[in-house]
């Protein structure tokens, strides 16, 4: 993974609750093996409407989605990051977030910010065009000021080192091994008791 | 010793390590596959060339993108026949054992992990599925994951976790006759709200809860996730022991006692302090249905949708955009609502009990002309069951289709799904829009409400049935 590097962008709004998984990629599309391609169908029912938001020509070129509450909820499918991802997002800001898609995003470097209901008020009603700079210590607000946004610190760090998660714990082999050999367990899936 | 929540207590049990400014490492004793959620997570172990680590504590099963239809036809959709055909070579590969359909045991992976005995009390389990929490009912600590982490445990049998919180969920009294634990666990999270549960583990507890058999507690655990919770937890008890004893996966003989003796400390200590408690009495609950496109927007099925006053003026909008999708007015009643399809199945509601509750319904009535009316076992074994039992003449008799196992018409990818506008009642576990098809409108609610439907060819009582 590369490390996170700062960015600015303009705003796409999404002013609903509830978002959820099926709504940012419906389930025909999970039928893939790849994790590719997914931005064609990102938000493909809703994309169907031509005023649909994203439809926009403002929408076009930004790299933040704003959206309200409880954003992603629903199934586990990691395929809704890595649509937002493919349909050229690279944060989302939300009041609050479903919370696998929020670890699932945050593996594939997509950014969720929690934002409080005055800072979403001012994004959403931000005038069209207006940019945020969005970087790990915190969104720059159009019209000035900075805001600070939870992130858990030792996401943080992978984020802005690239740190490949997977080969972090595959480093803790003898923890693990020595995990194992303190449990004596004759569950196995391969054969019955 | 600190008095410790049952949570703590299987958190502690698999603790591998915890360093300091880093999230725990927590050890993973059952992780179950399917198609559409693993095929990116093993393309990531050939890229870095690593293997999976414990094949024997990974187990496969195909249900998300496999149709439902006789199983001697060809999968017509070439790319969900690819998807299946990965699965097959992948479990071939890396040595994880499959349950593919003819075995015997194929089926919807959170119906088949309990009936084979797979899932056992004090067990981490995962999978890339967020209905996992099902498993939760035998007192395992079971969450989804995407398929980054499934790419993780296959190659560590480990993740990396931050302790969630704990929510006590207390429901006294016992449920009348003809409400079930899908009423249960819908009345709860119209309390909750879909988001109430984020993020959290829910321990259900309570006079209500200890009376549920297990199906019954996989049915409410199923749907914690659509509170938002991680996890669903109920302390294993003799109900649970008995219906583990004797499964093919289940330890025996003395091992066998080792394992109750082992498991009977899986209880909430007295004074253990939770985040949080809610508490429902389990006999105030009616039999429920949603009216909107989450799982949270349900009312009593005798009830009618809330008037536009009655709901918060920040939530307003969101109501009147939900019922207008779904084609429904505030403030009017559920009773009487046409559907055109009813669907019995899911890895909610498709389990033997639920297909005999169906069927009670259904024995010697007729299906509306029109309403197109899938029965769909959650698993090969259920399905065995229920003909052994004669239901599915029951279901063929009255003019409904008896399928073969798999997800179908809950998330629609396998070829069962409705055409857009029309309205189905359904025994899974989402109403989202476009969820059973483009365009789809789902009212979910239990297999009793769902049979009564397809009768009436109307949202329907099922205890007033003429
Ligand atoms: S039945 Fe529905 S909810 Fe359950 S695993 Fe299948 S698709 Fe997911």
């Amino acid at each position: 993974m590369k490390p996170f590097e700062p960015f600015d962008s303009t705003l796409a709004i999404l002013p609903f609750d509830h978002v959820d998984t099926d709504q940012i990629i419906p389930a025909r599309f999970l039928k893939t093996t790849t994790r590719e391609g997914l931005g064609a169908h990102c938000f493909a029912d809703w994309r169907e409407s031509p005023d649909f938001v994203l439809n926009r020509p403002e929408s076009r070129d930004a790299q933040v989605l704003v959206a309200g509450e409880n954003f992603g909820c629903g199934s586990s499918r990691e395929h809704a990051p890595w649509a937002l991802l493919d349909a050229g997002f690279r944060a989302v800001i939300a009041r609050s977030f479903g919370e696998i898609f929020r670890q699932n995003a945050q593996k594939n470097a997509l950014l969720p910010i929690e934002v409080d209901e005055a800072t979403h008020r001012r994004l959403v009603e931000a005038p069209v065009g207006a940019t945020v700079r969005v970087s790990l210590e915190g969104l720059r607000l159009p019209g000035g000021g900075v805001t600070a946004f939870p992130l858990d610190p030792f996401r943080r760090a992978c984020l802005s080192k690239g740190v490949d998660e997977i080969g972090f714990v595959l480093e803790q082999e003898d923890a693990i091994a020595a995990f194992e050999a303190r449990r004596s367990r004759a569950f196995d899936t391969r054969a019955e008791a | 010793m600190m008095p410790r929540t049952l949570y703590d207590k299987l958190w502690d049990r698999h603790l591998v390590s915890q360093r300091e400014g880093e999230p725990a490492l927590l050890y993973i004793d059952l992780h179950l596959i399917h198609e559409v959620t693993s095929p990116q997570a093993f393309a990531g172990l050939r890229e870095r060339r690593v293997s999976v680590r414990r094949p024997g504590l990974t187990v496969a099963t195909l249900d998300h993108s496999l149709p439902t239809h006789d199983r001697a036809l060809p999968i017509a959709d070439a790319v969900a026949a690819k998807q299946i055909a990965l699965l097959r070579a992948n479990a071939e590969a890396f040595g994880i054992p499959l349950h593919a359909p003819g075995s015997g045991r194929q089926g919807i992976v959170h119906v088949i992990g309990p009936e084979l005995g797979l899932t056992q009390p004090g067990m981490t389990v995962v999978c890339g599925d967020s209905h996992t929490a099902t498993h939760g009912a035998f007192g395992a600590l079971a969450f989804g994951i995407g398929t980054s982490e499934v790419e993780m445990v296959l190659a560590t049998q480990c993740l990396l976790q931050r302790k969630s919180k704990n929510l006590k969920v207390e429901v006294s009294g016992r449920l009348q006759d003809g409400v079930t634990a899908k009423d249960l666990i819908l009345a709860l999270i119209a309390k909750l709200g879909v988001g109430g549960g984020t993020g959290s583990v829910l321990e259900y507890t309570g006079e209500a809860i200890r009376a549920l058999d297990m199906e019954a507690r996989m049915t409410l655990c199923n749907m914690s996730i659509e509170a938002g919770a991680r996890a669903g937890l109920i302390a294993p008890d003799d109900t649970t022991f008995q219906y583990l004893r004797g499964r093919p996966f289940a330890p025996r003989g003395a091992a066998w006692d080792a394992a109750v003796a082992d498991w009977r400390a899986l209880v909430s200590d007295d004074g253990a302090s939770y985040e949080g408690s809610v508490h429902l009495d389990g006999g105030a609950v009616e039999p429920m249905i949603t009216f909107g496109t989450n799982p949270a927007q349900a009312v009593p099925v005798t009830g009618s949708i809330p008037a536009v006053s009655e709901i918060a003026a920040p939530e307003r909008e969101a109501f009147l955009k939900a019922l207008a999708y779904m084609g429904l007015e505030p403030g009017k009643p559920m009773l009487g609502r046409p559907v055109q399809a009813v669907f019995i199945g899911s890895c909610t509601n498709g389990r033997l009990s639920d297909l005999r509750a169906a069927a009670s319904v259904l024995r010697g009535r007729r299906v509306k002309a029109g309403v197109r009316t899938l029965v769909v076992p959650g698993s090969e074994a259920v399905r065995k069951q229920a003909e052994a039992e004669g239901l599915d003449e029951v279901f063929r008799a009255a003019g409904a289709e008896w399928r073969e196992p798999g997800c179908s018409m809950c998330i629609a990818m396998n070829g069962d799904e409705l055409a857009p506008g029309q309205t189905c009642v359904s025994t899974s576990n989402r109403n989202f829009e476009g969820r059973q098809g483009r365009g789809s409108r789902t009212l979910l609610a239990s297999p009793l409400t769902a049979a009564a439907a397809a009768i009436a060819g109307a949202v329907a009582d099922a205890r007033r049935i003429p």
